[in-house]
């Protein structure tokens, strides 16, 4: 009969192993890194002429802040707060009026017709501008469209934008597309 | 009588030991998985500015970043104290970024490639030209996905 084998010492693998633990409590972090997600437009040929784009002028909202981080949204000063109800309003335009962004009827896949606002909300800033104020807008503007998908979700599925699955996601996501468009950087304290 | 005779020079049983590395192993296994390599030290001081419709970085491995914000203090004598770019762990210029990107934009992968993030993370203190100036240069590198880091709170004050 073969002999037991005398039982190993393990006491310190517990140490070896705690001396790992640190290592990853100290090299690692945890934290998570969260922000506002954007699509620059790509950059324009140089060698091609560039072309304006005709927007109809209903179509598009400018959201200017200048050196002053004072904010002029579609003509008019306002508070950052405010910034949210305008973009509401330009992109839902509930009454159909003639001086506010036209609907476009267009097919949307498993979902059916729908009148897709064309809409373009176009953010200009100055040099000048802090960046504080920038993602404040930036912030205002996309919680209006956040609301607006909300709204849509919550009519359509019965449901919150962020609950929905994949496919009904990419449905809403077609019907209120995000249009912001980050402008060129220009003066905006120079005009006028 | 026999029951009471070993009484007062009875010794402890010593415990068994081996379970002890699997439950600190476990936490390890936790820390490896829940956590991500801190990166490399900070050159400028940035405090994120804040935000409520903030949306988490996808993936982290295809995220590279681009600091912007004073220098800390013991640069400002060298570097003075204007905001300054810093791409990985030197200050740089906004000419320096194409190379960057391009750096990066290679050690991805093929596919991965176009999902490619650019996290911009400003002090909210930076006035916007140096930050238009980056977005410039991005745009011309065609880095068109970026992202403005924020601090996520429930109302911006």
């Amino acid at each position: 009969m073969a002999k037991p084998l005398p039982a190993l010492n393990t006491t310190s693998t517990g140490d070896i192993a705690f001396l790992l633990l640190i290592f990853f409590l100290v090299a690692t972090t945890m934290d998570v890194d969260k922000g506002l997600d954007r699509r620059l437009p790509p950059m324009p040929d140089e060698n091609q002429k560039q072309q304006d784009i005709k927007v109809n002028r209903r179509n598009i909202v400018v959201v200017r802040i200048n050196a002053q981080d004072r904010i002029l949204a579609g003509g008019t000063p306002m508070d950052v707060t405010q910034v949210k109800d305008k973009i509401k309003e330009f992109i839902l335009n509930p009454a159909n009026s003639e001086s506010l962004p036209e609907k476009e009827m267009k097919e949307i896949e498993g979902f059916g017709q729908y009148a897709v606002s064309k809409g373009v909300v176009s953010l200009q800033n100055d040099r000048g501008t802090s960046y504080s104020a920038y993602l404040k807008v930036q912030n205002e503007i996309v919680k209006a469209f956040n609301e607006i998908r909300d709204d849509f979700a919550m009519s359509a599925f019965g449901s919150k934008y962020r609950d929905l699955d994949k496919d009904q996601q990419k449905i809403v996501r077609e019907a209120i597309p995000q249009s912001i468009s980050e402008a060129e950087p220009k003066d905006v304290s120079k005009k006028r | 009588m026999a029951k009471f005779r070993n009484k007062g020079k009875r010794q402890l049983a010593s415990f068994s030991m081996s379970s002890t590395s699997d439950i600190i192993f476990m936490l390890i296994f936790f820390f490896m998985v829940s956590t991500t390599m801190r990166e490399g030290e900070k050159l400028v001081m940035v405090k994120l500015p804040e935000a409520t419709e903030t949306a988490k970085l996808e993936r982290k491995d295809l995220a590279s970043y681009i600091n912007i914000g004073t220098p800390v203090k013991d640069k400002q004598a060298e570097y003075g104290t204007d905001a300054r770019i810093q791409l990985n762990d030197s200050f740089r210029n906004v000419s320096d970024i194409r190379d960057f990107i391009a750096v990066e934009r290679e050690a991805m992968g093929e596919g991965d490639r176009p999902f490619m993030t650019t996290v911009i993370k400003a002090d909210e203190n930076v006035r916007m030209g140096i930050i238009s100036d980056v977005k410039q240069e991005l745009r011309r590198c065609s880095a068109l996905k970026i992202m403005y880091s924020a601090r996520t709170v429930d109302k911006v004050r």
